[in-house]
């Protein structure tokens, strides 16, 4: 069963993503990850105090942490490295209900993997990231958590916008593929205000799905195409238009006008907590990348896991390419 | 380049083949074990395997690297096995159109009149026979993938502009996801959506397989399928059938 095999792992994948981002907090310039308010440990934990020699300690093992993970990097840059991966974080309910806390924590303990990974991914020289947040299909969910969802992300969204050490340190462009509209003003407001702010950032580009669905935005892409076209067919001025006579919509035009235009297709789709679906995400974009589907569930995704991902698509890398120039033809 | 930088990235080439290759020393080690419990599987030795129910599988489709595609003896095995399982419908997919080009004068010659409810889908499918159980066969290719998306948009617009006398008004062009699969289906690209997909390939891509068909399509990578095993198809089907999805709740 996928819960059990998830479950498996749990205790120490768990307690490695919680000191991997505390070692990022030592190691980046002002404890980026504590501006985004890491969920507080759970109550089984009780704050110590820690005395000088203990902080000494820990200064020492987190910069030994630091460098052995720089040294892992060194050495898997050495082959080819991707360079968009996407995430689809599943699995933060049911962490939750594993380690009997509120649902709510594990979506929390989900948006701290997702900035440690979103910093190891910058480390590694990932160009892009893009993340399923939130499906069009979520919004069967009951009210009560599709509220509470809504209103972290409006709350992750707004110390964004507050506390810019993350974004800063990655010179982070950030970008909303959905329905927008679809969104409650607040978080829809937030999520363009966030956009524009970051709008002219060189670095790396943080793409995150919410609300979502890839048939969504294919069907959005021939309507966007459709206006264009109708508003090139003719004049409105009682000479007649041409006729109908365009040119055949082409995949190129379709690509144009799809969410991801401007980005790279995937290298990689990380699935996590082993589901082997792709639930409506980037259809389109997938053609040629590499599926994933690790056992783990999203909290406990950390950076082991992300090194072994890309060994494993450094290992198919050859194969891909060849049959992306075979096909060549077709794309 | 200075010598200590060079000696450095010579180490870390090194370091990086010796780590692949211990990747592959133990991936080698599990084909092995994992290949001695297919075996065992095909000699009905574990009882699950045996008795697992495969009312959910309705519609399975199948990935097939460009290469291998043109191995029509292990395709036919392969239709063969999946016929002995109980499959009734069975999409083969390869990105080139190959599986197409190689059965299409047998799909021409035996379209058959009892496969009406898959008449929508086009052209590309027949009735076979296999092992003494019938199982309906479709053919699909890239040009059915992202290409028979963007004719089906073609359709819509022209439909659209054909329809509208005033196409100069202001009303905003609203297709819906049901008009893009009416589309698809009256182009002959709306076949049903696979329950499962199996990759036969060295790699876990679906290769271009049609967006509009592989939303929520458990995907499952089998390896290459020179090295196709039976009891790897019942594992693949036996795990399928423990699966729950919430389509999104």
């Amino acid at each position: 069963m996928t819960g059990t095999r998830a479950r498996r792992g749990s205790t120490t994948t768990s307690h490695d993503s919680q000191k991997a981002q505390e070692n990022l907090h030592d190691g980046a310039p002002s404890s980026s990850l504590t501006s985004c308010r890491l969920p507080s440990r759970p109550a089984t934990q009780n704050p110590k105090m820690e005395k000088p020699d203990e902080l000494i300690t820990t200064g020492v093992l987190a910069s030994l942490q630091n460098f052995i993970r720089k040294c892992i990097v060194a050495v898997i840059s050495y082959g080819p490295m991707p360079k968009h991966i996407a995430f689809i974080m599943d699995g933060n309910r049911r962490y939750a209900k594993f380690r009997s806390i509120k649902e709510g924590s594990g979506h929390r303990m989900g948006f701290s993997a997702l900035i440690a990974s979103l910093l190891y991914c910058y480390e590694m020289g990932v160009e892009y990231i893009t993340v399923y947040a939130f499906s069009i299909d979520n919004f069967k969910r009951d009210p009560a958590e599709v509220q509470s969802l809504m209103e972290l992300m409006e709350e992750k969204i707004n110390e964004l916008l507050e506390n810019r050490n993350v974004i800063n340190k990655v010179n982070c462009k950030m970008n909303f593929w959905g329905n927008l509209d679809l969104l409650s003003e607040p978080v829809r407001l937030a999520a363009q205000k966030l956009m524009a702010s970051t709008a002219e950032n060189k670095g790396l580009v943080f793409s995150v799905c919410m609300p979502y669905n890839s048939t969504s935005e294919i069907v959005n892409a021939v309507n966007e195409l459709c206006t264009e076209r109708r508003e090139h067919a003719g004049n409105c001025n009682g000479n007649s238009p041409n006729n109908g006579v365009h040119s055949d919509i082409s995949v190129e035009d379709l690509d144009r006008h799809m969410y991801s235009a401007g980005c790279p297709d995937p290298d990689i789709v990380i699935r996590t907590s082993g589901e082997t679906r792709l639930s409506n995400f980037l259809l389109w974009q997938t053609t040629f990348s590499h599926l994933q589907n690790p056992d783990p569930l999203w909290p406990e995704f950390s950076f082991r896991h992300l090194v072994w991902a890309i060994l494993q698509y450094q290992r198919v890398y050859p194969y891909i390419e060849q049959t992306k120039k075979l096909a060549k033809k077709l794309l | 380049m200075s010598r200590p930088s060079v000696i450095i990235n010579l180490t870390l080439g090194l370091l990086w083949f010796i780590v692949h290759l211990a990747i592959n020393f133990f991936s080698l080690w599990s084909h092995l074990i994992y290949n001695i419990e297919y075996y065992l599987i095909s000699f009905g030795l574990f009882p699950k395997y045996r008795k697992f129910q495969l009312e959910r599988l309705k519609y399975l489709a199948v990935v097939v690297d460009i290469r291998e595609a043109k191995n029509v003896a292990k395709i036919k095995q392969l239709l063969c096995w999946l016929s002995t399982i109980g499959v009734k419908y069975v999409c083969l997919y390869d990105i080139d159109g190959v599986l197409k080009k190689t059965f299409e004068p047998a799909i021409n010659g035996s379209r058959d009149v009892n496969s009406g409810s898959y008449l929508d889908v086009g052209a590309n499918m027949k009735v076979l026979t296999c092992c003494q159980k019938e199982m309906t066969v479709e053919y699909i290719s890239g040009s059915d993938g992202k290409e028979g998306i963007a004719k089906a948009a073609n359709l819509l617009c022209s439909t659209y502009f054909n329809g509208d006398k005033d196409t100069c008004g202001n009303d905003e062009i609203v297709f819906t996801e049901a008009d893009m699969s009416g589309a698809l289906k009256a182009i002959g690209c709306g076949g049903p959506e696979p329950d499962l997909l199996l990759v036969y390939g060295p790699a876990r891509c679906h290769l271009g397989f049609p967006a509009w068909r592989l939303r929520y399509t458990e995907i499952m990578h089998m390896g290459p399928l020179n090295s196709m095993k039976y009891g790897a198809i019942v594992k693949a089907f036996y795990n399928f059938s423990k699966k729950y999805q919430n389509f999104g709740k």
